[in-house]
Formats: C-alpha cells, structure tokens, sequence
C-alpha cells in the first residue's frame, strides 16, 4: 500500500508491505540504521522514534500507520543536515558521558527529546520516571539522567543569535 | 586547536559522535550484496533425544537455501567447541569434557541448544522454513539445580559423566583450616544461593558470514569480545579452516559484560554455512533466542564456614560450593568458579587458612560461564556475608570486625593461602572514606526517620578485593588456561606525526578510542585529537585476546605503553642524527626531541616526517619508518579493591527494598580518564544491584522452560528503580604495571552484592533475620517478614 | 509476521462492515498488545481495521453526570486531559502509570478495556466506577462486561466507541507493579458515589473482581482503617514467579488501603 509521511523533516512516499514494523522499515528499506532493535517484547526501548512528536516504539508501530504522520529518527535530529552539528540534547548526552556501548543511545536521545518537550523544566525522579520503557545495560542511568537535565535546560534556552 | 591530553583528565569520548547521531555500524546494522537470512531451530526441550529430523517439507519452502543438522557436521568431520580450560579435580585427574557440538548429536541437553540452521533468501521465508521443520524429539527427564544434579537418582545428561559431575575441584590446605576450626572460640555457618544471571547486552547476538571462493576466504562478522580468539578457536579447532584464511571482524559491539567473550556455535555454524551457499548469510538473534542462548551467569549453591578466636580474628575458612555449568561447558566455564572464585575468598582479611571445595555439574539448563564480575561477585559476597554473620553472632560491630582482620596498607605485597599475592591496596584507607562519603555517621537519624514512617532502614557494607587484569600467562597455564593471556598493540606514526593504534582488545563501551589515546597523547606528546584506535578486525590488528576480565587498560595498555616508549626509543636515534648529538643526550618531553642543554630541537612530527622521507637518515644502522609494535604478559594479576557501602529502605507492608543511597569507594590504581572510571563503576554497582534486588533467571523444575525469559518476566534494572550513586577512588598504585593501573571494568559488580544484601539483613535485622537469598524481591522479602518469629517492631 | 491487508475506515459503520466482511480481520486500535502478539505469532489476523482515523472516537467530553472516553483516545490524553483530571482524577493518575511513556502515547482506553487483559489497569476503573462500555450498537454495564480471562461479552464484530464513567463522589487506584512488566502485579480500585462504594480488583485473578465486604466495611466507614484487618482468601488468585497467591491476597489489603487513602485526598 502506498503512504505518504514526512520523514526527517522531508516528504516520503513509499509502497509498502502491510505487515511492515516501522522498525523494519527504517532498519531494512530506508537503511536509518541508528533506530534499534534490543528487544522482542516491546520493553527495551532502543526503537523509539518521534511519531508526530511523542516518543513511540518503532517495533510495535506499523508501517501504514505513519500514512499522513511526521517520524523522526536519530538520524534526523541535528536539524543541520550535512554538519557534525549536535542536537543540545546529543550534546549534552556527549558531555555528561551519558552513553558507553551506544546501542540504547538513539532510543534514550528520542525519549529524552520528547519529555523535555513537554517538560521543560524535569525533576531528576520526573526524568527516571520518564525513562521506564527505556532499558541501558551500561551506565547505571546515573550519567543519562544527568543529560537529559542538562539537554532540558539547554532545548529550553532562548536561542543564543549567531 | 587540538593539544596534548594525557593521563588523569576527562576528555569527552572521542567515539560519542557515531553513537549520538544512529550512525554507529554494529553487526545487526550492516549487509552484503545477496544476503541470504539465516534462522537456528533451538530445542524446545531441556532434555531429549533426537530421533530423527526430517527436512522435506522445510526444504520445498519458497527461497529455502541450505538446511542443516548435526548430520552434515559429522559428516563434513568438524570439531566440536572447545573449552578453554581444562581444570583437575581432587583426584589429580582431568575435568570430564564432554563434546559441546555445534549442532546437536543425537542429543538435546537444554532448551535452546541447536538442532539446525535454515537459510533461505529472506528472513521470512527462513522463519516460515525453520517451522516447517519435523525433528521427532523422545523427551527425557530434566534436572536443572545442582543439588538435584549430583543425586543418585538424577538424570544423566552424559552417559559417560557419572552424577553430572564435571569435576571436584579444591583449592587450599585443608589441614590446616581444620586446625584453626579446632581452636576457633566461634564458628559462623551460613547456607546461601548465588541466583542466575542473564548478562542481556542491549545488541542481541549477530553475525554475517561470507565465503569468498576467488581467493579461498572467509569472512565472519560477529558481536565479540575478542575476534582473535574466535578466529583461532573456530578455525583451527572447530571448523578446521588454515588460519589464515578466515577473517573475522567485530565492529561497533553494543555492550559485553562477558556474555560476547565466548566462541559460540553461530559463528561456527554460519560460517561454514556460507561456503555451501555461497553467498553471504545474516542471522540476528531475536531477545527471546538470546535469553536461552547467551551463556548465563552465576549460579551456586554453598555452604561456608568461619571459624574466629575470641577476639574475633578469623582463624580459617571453609566453602563448599556447588556451580552450575549447564548443558556443556562453554569457553571458559569451569575456569569461573574454581579458579576466579577460590583464590579470591581470602578478601581484604587476613586469613591465615583457607580452604575451598567446587563441585562442577552438568544441568539440563543453558550453559554457564563469565558474566562480569565472574567468580569474584560470588566469592566476594559469600565472604562479606559470612563477616557480618559472625559480626552479629558475636555481638562485634560489622566494621570494628572487618577492621580487625584487614590487611594492613604496610603489609603489601601480601601473599594470601589461596595462590594469589596482592600488590598493593589500602582496605582499611577505602573503609573510612566510604563510611565518610556514605555520612554513616549519621545513619541512626535516618534509621529513626523510617521507623517513624513505619518502615525498616538497614545499612551494609562490603569490603572486596578482585584479582584481574587477565591474566600471566604461566601462572594460568599452571591453573589449566590453555592459551595465553597477553595482549599486543602497534603504535603506527604516520608521516605527519599524527597516530594509529592497532591494538588486541575490543571496546564495547569502555571507552578505549578515548583512554588509550590518552595514553598515546600523554606519552608521545601528540594532541589528542591525532590518534585514532582501531581494534576488532583480525585483518587489521596484529594479534589480540580480547576484552574481558577488566584486562583492557591493564595489559593492553601496558602493551600500548610499552609500543610507545619503542617509538620514543627510535626517535631519539633519529634525533640524535638530526640534531648531531649522542643518542644519550636526546631528551623527549611534551612532543619535543631536544640535545640536553641546548636549544637545539625537534619536533615529534619532524621527526615522525624523517623517518618516512629518509634522505637525512641513518640508513646503516636505523630502518625508515617508525611503527612500532609490543606485546605485554602481565607478571601478576592486578588486584583493585574497595569498600561499598549500600543504605535501604524496605516498607514492611508490601516487601519492597528501596535502594536509598549507594557509595563506593575504589582502588582503581592510577586513573587515567576520571569520566570513564565513574561510569563504569556507575553501571557495575547497577549490575551488582540488579543481581541482588532484581535480575533471576528461574527454570521450572519439571520442564526445563525457562520461565524468565524475556524482558516481561527477568527484571532489568530501571532509571526509577536506583538513586543516584556516589562514587570515589582512593588509589594506590599497581606495583607491576607499566602506569600502575589497576582495572575499573568489574569491581563495581564485585562489590555491590554483598552490599546490598547486607543493608537488607540490617534492615530485618531486629526480626531475627540472619540472611536473605537474592533477589530481595518483594515476596520474598514480605514472606521472611511474615515467618519471622518477632513481631514487627515498627507497627 | 505473516503478512495481512490494512484497511483505515473513517466511520464507525465502515469499519464494522469491513469487520464483518472480511474474515479473520481484527480491530487495531494502539496495537500496544495486538502488535506484540502478532509479531511472536501467537495472532495471524488476514486483515487489520486501523481505528486511528476514525475522530469521534477520540473524543473526550462530559454528558450529563458522566464523563465519556472515546475508545481511541489514548493513555497520554487521559493523562493531560484538563477534563479528565476535574472529574475524575483518579483516572490521570492511572492512565500515567500504564506501561511506559511510549506505551501511553499509543496505547487506548478501548483496546485495553477490549482486551481485557488480567493485569490490565482500566478493567479496575471501569468495574469501581460502574462505567457503561458503549459499543457500536448497544450500552454494555460494566458488571456484566468482563467475563473472564481475555474474555468480555463483547459480540464478534462488536466495536466499543467509548467508555461512559459516572463521575463519582471520589475514587483512587493503587498498584502495586511488576518490576519487569511495568503490569499490574496488584491493582485496586476504590470508588464512591454517594452512599455506595465499589473496590475492584485487577492483576490477581483471571479477571478483574470487585470484593464485596471492603465496600460493606468502606460504606460504613471510608476510611483506610476500615478495611485493615479484612483478609483476602489466596484461592483462585494468580500465582507466577513475581508474586506467589497469599502474596497478592495480602496486597489486595494494602492496595485497597491505599487506594482509599488517594481517594480521600482526592488524588
């Protein structure tokens, strides 16, 4: 069947397979490799995309669903395309050491963009909370719940001009 | 502008930018041209026979391309997969070594183990394939726990393994322990279960094999720690491939913790595969395949006892343990709890005698192996346990006991009765910084703040001592090792003075791109940003062991470190011709070759330029060029140590613990990135804090099933689950190691156990509560509160 | 998965007729379980019915007495619903502890409610606050709703269009959650309206249950205290290897305790 979406800020047409996992879909056909696949039961988290803004699991989101929707990877977060320029979330995960293996980075990057967007402003047990779909094996949260404070406050600061 | 950043600061991580951007190239992530999918058939049962496997119906399955079966290996004469020790038993005779067949012979010994690989030209025609595939199963009786394991009555999984035991493994002088108990004014007892562990690494397992017929060569793409060793084992032993002529890559690999350091059936099994079918094959595993695959971790069973004077000085020490193997042994099994297990119960103390006994079992359950911490968790938490139980029998305070029977700073080097020597360390420096930084002093008040809010409020601690830095090579050749256990790295300057590192350990997540160009930065005097690190392809490194044991830093650095000084050694030669001067008055400091009290000078990348451009040359006696190359065999395992102090709330109601606050303080030795140490001590303790709150891999007894198998039923550790830890070092310096480091990457799982479960005794402690199993669950916590012979004191 | 058609009605009509029509089809609403079951193949629908492009469905409005949950609307807007949390706040706090941030941005009232899943949260709301399930062609009371594991008394081809809760007097939930699953180990729901009080139980049995003698003992007096000393029988409960049955029968008590507890704070 034939969906049309924006993906990464850009307008997609794509025939797809109904029976198609976005994951799939970005994994297999679009070659967006960062989103990731760590589990089978929809737990880890390491798939999460923006789908329309909120944070969602790409491996328990059908391909025909994204029909009229706006999905956002990883790839697709540093709005300068073309430049080793980093989302300040990225950022500040880069500064904090908030990442190790790197396999759960993408989800917990896209997760963390969507609650500072709708919480500017998190308490350290409203960010914990907020990581509960989102398993790292590496670094003990400590690190990534001290990014996504830092990637908050700097998301949510007035834009410096340059 | 880039500039020199050595040892003992925090660069952020040189490898972040690939991660942050989904732009890393892990093995899931990667294809070839023509791809072919490949789906392993696991048995359903813990136990049966294989009748027969009739492929018809999978094999006229649309875009089917290869089945096989434990047929086709016997029938292409392939080795099975070896054992990378081979330990003695009490009666001087070899452990039993069963074969650990890729595909199964006859026999299926645990759900999960492999009984044929399907490849066919899309994923879901291998999956649609694979089900279609009829293997006529006679189901056996299953035993799954050790003490089952070894009665007289259990199943057999090996014919020729009488009680299925694999070997009766002692360490210590027995004589002598039995002497100290005789003396002993006290002895503590304490019966205890080290729980199953499933390591989970985010990457589920994968591989990509491909067979290039042209040129005769084999390609493997693998999740590893340690691609060398995969190589070597697969194709000299198993596959029986010339060396040579196989390559093998493990690229950007999503977490190890030990679960990846294993030569596993898939890659032997795919590799061979794409020979037959001549085109590339890719399996991933799904995370269900990976709870019944990866090796497991833990698993014990023990009985320990201390025997203490009057004064509460430990006189000897005794443990019985029985280890759970699982179906086979896998690539280091046996060696993880006899000889990483055994040597380490001495701790921080000084006991004059100890002696260990490890009954090693085959159980009808996935096989058992290194997870991190390997052994070193399980001892440490049967001795830090035992300590506080003898504490509280003897109405001695928990830490005036650990005080009294701690090694002293100026006792190193300190040989204990158990094989290893300390270097160095300072327990009790460790103890009064964590009871410090922890504010144990102001505990009381907490504890009365809970009681207030009705609820229970314990504080534990644990001293430990971990031996790592795998490994000498002759001390374990000795032990049973049969490989060695150095590691090598190459120092290539290139022409303009910049640097690539080719060294033999695999970073998962450690942070080696950043550390070990650190090294290089610090002692080449070369800005950070000059020097890359590239490791996990056997075509590329020269030769290596891998990344396990917290061995990175402490041999392959030291293997980088000494390749540095050689570059050093040969740029002064050729600055010495340059600047016309006696090599012995070349000096190199911060990147710069000067004549010792002159200004006569150059730089690294002038010197670096001369070597590649050699007109101005020493060309008789100096080749051009300047790569340099070592390996390093550490001449004693390093020994970090440390004090953890863990401080819980349970809410007698509902049986919840509640982690409140956790602090470590840790001889790490010398600290070269203070960033990178604190995360991985971040993410030990949260490991070690998993197994003793949270993570249990559970068998139903009957079945064999697996029941916790997947994310829905084994319990991760979660963001909401942990406070913030506070975590320190307090150094003292490896004697042996070329920059005194010691190894970060386990002890925080070492540690934290033990910990744990002590606060949770202490919380309970006034229910008459002497031990608690992990995982502290809930239930179980709830249930010892309801069994407990006291009222609840705090209703 | 195996492979299957999708079809997106815009109607309520239009899906029950492509349901009707088209065999072995199954309604999709957040997918937050449907998904899961059909990717390890224990569901092989032919066909999918995407609810999501169907608005009135999502739809959050008050009607009387009663505040009406389109089917399709999801946790999340549950969760920030203005609305919701005036009338019945009871149902922010339990639609924000279902499942994870991810589950709640797609996950539905309806499909949870349909599926009624044994450790599900919303049977626990809907049975405590009495709710109607409105379905395309009749009004279903809550009492006769749920049936039994994964079982309602929903008819094939029947599809809910939302959920009509009376706005009670006051109400709470209290879940006691597994570490793992983020599911209900333990989930009870306490509501009064007026004189009368309903405590419901999910996560424990096959089902969700109410419990009689709390709600007599509530009825005298809504007060945690009421209900302390009341025992839950272990018989018929759940026993897996999270929670043994004495264990959830024990922390019926406590959740129910707590669940009061909230409902007198008004939480």
């Amino acid at each position: 069947m034939i969906i049309n979406f924006t993906l990464n800020g850009r307008p997609r047409k794509m025939d797809v397979e109904p029976a198609t996992l976005v994951s799939e879909l970005l994994r297999e056909t679009l070659n967006l490799t960062g989103t990731h696949v760590g589990c089978d039961t929809s737990q880890c988290g390491a798939c999460t995309v923006l789908f329309n803004g909120d944070a969602v699991k790409s491996c328990t989101l059908l391909a025909p669903s994204l029909d009229g929707a706006a999905l956002t990877t990883i790839e697709g977060l540093s709005a300068t395309s073309g430049s080793n320029r980093l989302h300040p979330m990225q950022e500040a995960f880069h500064e904090n050491h908030g990442l190790q293996c790197g396999f759960c980075t993408p989800g917990m990057v896209m997760t963390a963009v969507a609650l500072a967007t709708r919480n500017p402003v998190p308490t350290e047990a409203e960010i914990r909370h907020g990581l509960e779909g989102n398993l790292c094996r590496c670094t003990g949260y400590q690190n990534i719940v001290a990014s996504i404070m830092a990637g908050a406050v700097a998301m949510n600061a007035p834009a410096i001009g340059e | 502008m880039s500039s020199i950043i050595g040892i003992g600061k925090a660069p952020r991580r040189k490898e972040d930018f690939r991660f942050l951007t989904g732009r890393g190239s892990y093995v899931a992530d990667m294809k070839r041209p023509d791809m072919t999918f490949g789906v392993f058939v696991r048995s359903p049962h813990a136990h049966a026979i294989v009748r027969g496997i009739d492929k018809t119906h999978a094999l006229a399955s649309p875009g089917v391309q290869a089945i096989l079966t434990g047929k086709d290996v016997a029938a292409d004469g392939l080795g099975s997969l070896p054992c990378g020790w081979g330990i003695h038993g009490t009666d001087g005779l070899p452990m039993k070594e069963p074969p650990f067949p890729m595909l199964a012979q006859g026999k299926v010994r645990f759900v999960g183990d492999m009984v044929a690989f399907v490849v066919a030209d899309t994923l879901k025609e291998a999956r649609a394939a694979a089900e279609l595939l009829a293997v006529d199963y006679e189901v056996l009786p299953a035993v799954v726990g050790v003490l089952e394991a070894v009665r007289a009555d259990a199943p057999l999984l090996f014919d020729d393994v009488p009680n299925n035991l694999c070997c009766d493994w002692e360490l210590g002088d027995k004589a002598a322990v039995a002497a100290g108990f005789r003396k002993a004014a006290h002895v503590a007892r304490l019966s205890l279960v080290n729980n199953r562990l499933i390591g989970n690494p985010m990457e589920p397992r994968a591989a990509i094999a491909e067979y290039d017929r042209g040129r005769d060569h084999y390609t493997l793409w693998t999740t590893s720690q340690f691609p060398h060793v995969v190589r070597f084992l697969m194709a000299a032993l198993v596959l029986k491939l010339p060396e040579q002529k196989v390559r093998v890559v493990a690229p950007d690999v999503g977490g190890g913790f030990g679960v990846k350091q294993f030569h596993y059936g898939e890659e032997a099994v795919i590799t061979w595969a794409a020979k037959k079918v001549e085109r590339p094959i890719k399996w991933v595993a799904d995370r269900s395949e990976g709870f019944v695959s990866d090796r497991h971790g833990r698993d014990h069973v023990t009985e320990a006892e201390l025997a203490l004077d009057e004064n509460g000085k430990f006189l000897a020490f005794k443990v019985k343990t029985l280890a759970n193997m699982g179906g086979y042994l896998s690539t280091f099994g046996p060696n993880i709890p006899t000889n990483l297990y055994g040597p380490l119960l001495s701790g921080v103390y000084t006991t004059p005698a100890i002696y260990c006994n490890v009954k090693v079992v085959f159980t009808n359950t996935v096989p058992v192996d290194a997870y991190r911490g390997a052994g070193r968790p399980e001892a440490t938490f049967v001795l830090e346990r035992i300590v506080d139980v003898a504490a509280a029998e003897m109405k001695i305070d928990r830490i005036e006991l650990r005080r009294r029977n701690m090694i002293a700073r100026d006792a190193y080097p300190y040989q204990t009765p158990v094989l290893v020597e300390y270097d160095s360390g300072d327990p009790l420096g460790c103890l009064e910084g964590a009871l410090t930084a922890a504010d144990a002093a102001g505990f009381g008040a907490r504890k009365i703040a809970s009681e207030r809010a009705g609820r229970f409020r314990g504080l534990g601690f644990s001293t430990y001592v971990e031996a790592c830095g795998l490994a000498p090579s002759r001390f374990a050749g000795r032990l049973g090792a049969r490989g060695g256990l150095y590691e090598s790295a190459t120092v290539r300057v290139h022409p303009t003075g910049q640097v690539t590192v080719l060294i033999g350990t695999h970073n998962h997540g450690q942070g080696h791109e950043t550390t070990f160009a650190q090294i290089v930065s610090d002692k080449l005097g070369v800005p950070f940003d000059s020097v890359d690190i590239v490791f996990g392809d056997t075509d590329r490194v020269q030769f290596g062991m891998g990344t396990y044991g917290s061995r990175s830093l402490v041999v392959g650095g030291a293997a980088l470190s000494k390749a540095s000084d050689k570059v050093i050694v040969k740029g002064k030669k050729i600055a010495a011709h340059l600047l016309e001067a006696g090599e012995h008055d070349i000096q190199f400091e911060t990147g710069v070759f000067s004549v010792a009290g002159t200004d006569r000078r150059k730089s690294f990348a002038e010197i670096a330029g001369a070597a590649y451009v050699p007109h101005d040359y020493p060309l008789e006696i100096l080749e051009p060029g300047l790569e340099e190359q070592a390996y390093y065999d550490p001449v004693n395992f390093t020994y970090p140590g440390g004090c953890h102090i863990a401080e819980v709330e349970i809410d007698p109601e509902t049986g919840i613990v509640t982690l409140e606050k956790y602090t470590a303080v840790d001889d790490v030795g010398t600290v070269i990135n203070p960033m990178i140490v604190a995360g991985q001590l971040h993410g030990g303790i949260v490991q070690g804090v998993g197994q003793a709150l949270f993570e249990n891999a559970v068998y139903d007894e009957v079945s064999g099933q697996l029941l916790s198998g997947s994310f829905m039923d084994y319990c991760m550790p979660r963001a909401d689950h942990l406070p913030n830890m506070t975590v320190e070092t307090h150094s003292t310096f490896c004697t042996h190691t070329p920059m005194g480091v010691k190894g970060c990457g386990e002890v925080g799982t070492i540690g934290s156990p033990a910990a744990v479960i002590n606060a949770v005794v202490d919380a309970l402690s006034h229910l008459g509560v002497h031990h608690v199993d992990m995982p502290a669950t809930p239930n179980r916590i709830w249930r010892i509160i309801q069994n407990a012979a006291i009222p609840q004191a705090a209703e | 998965m195996k492979s299957f058609a999708f079809h997106s009605p815009e109607t309520v009509p239009d899906a029950f007729a492509l349901l009707n029509d088209v065999s072995e089809s199954k309604l999709l609403a957040g997918g937050m379980t449907l998904l899961p079951t059909i990717k390890q193949r224990l569901a092989e629908p032919a066909a999918l019915i995407d609810l999501a492009k169907i608005p009135q469905l999502s739809e959050i409005a008050v009607d009387e007495d009663a505040l009406v949950i389109g089917a399709m609307v999801r946790h999340v807007d549950v969760v920030t619903s203005a609305l919701v949390r005036s009338k019945v706040p009871m149902l922010v706090h339990l639609a924000s502890g279902i499942g994870d941030p991810a589950v709640r941005n797609r996950g539905t009232i309806g499909g949870s409610v349909a599926n009624n899943d044994p450790s599900a949260d919303y049977p626990a709301a809907v049975l405590a606050l009495d709710a109607i399930i409105v379905t395309d062609r009749r009004e279903i009371p809550a009492s006769t709703f749920f049936t039994g594991l994964f079982e309602t008394s929903l008819e094939p081809s029947e599809i809910i269009t939302s959920i009509r809760f009376p706005i009670p007097s006051t109400a709470g939930y209290a879940k006691f959650k597994s570490p793992a699953s983020r599911y209900a180990v333990v989930g009870v729901c306490v509501a009064k309206a007026g004189g009368s009080v309903r405590v419901a139980v999910t996560g424990s049995g096959p089902c969700v249950f109410r419990v009689p003698e709390m709600e007599t003992a509530l009825e005298t007096s809504f007060e945690p205290a009421a209900i302390a000393s009341i025992k839950i029988g272990a018989a018929g409960l759940n026993s897996d290897i999270h929670a043994d049955a004495e264990y959830r029968a024990h922390l019926i008590t406590v959740m129910a305790k707590k669940a009061v507890a909230a409902a007198i704070q008004g939480l």
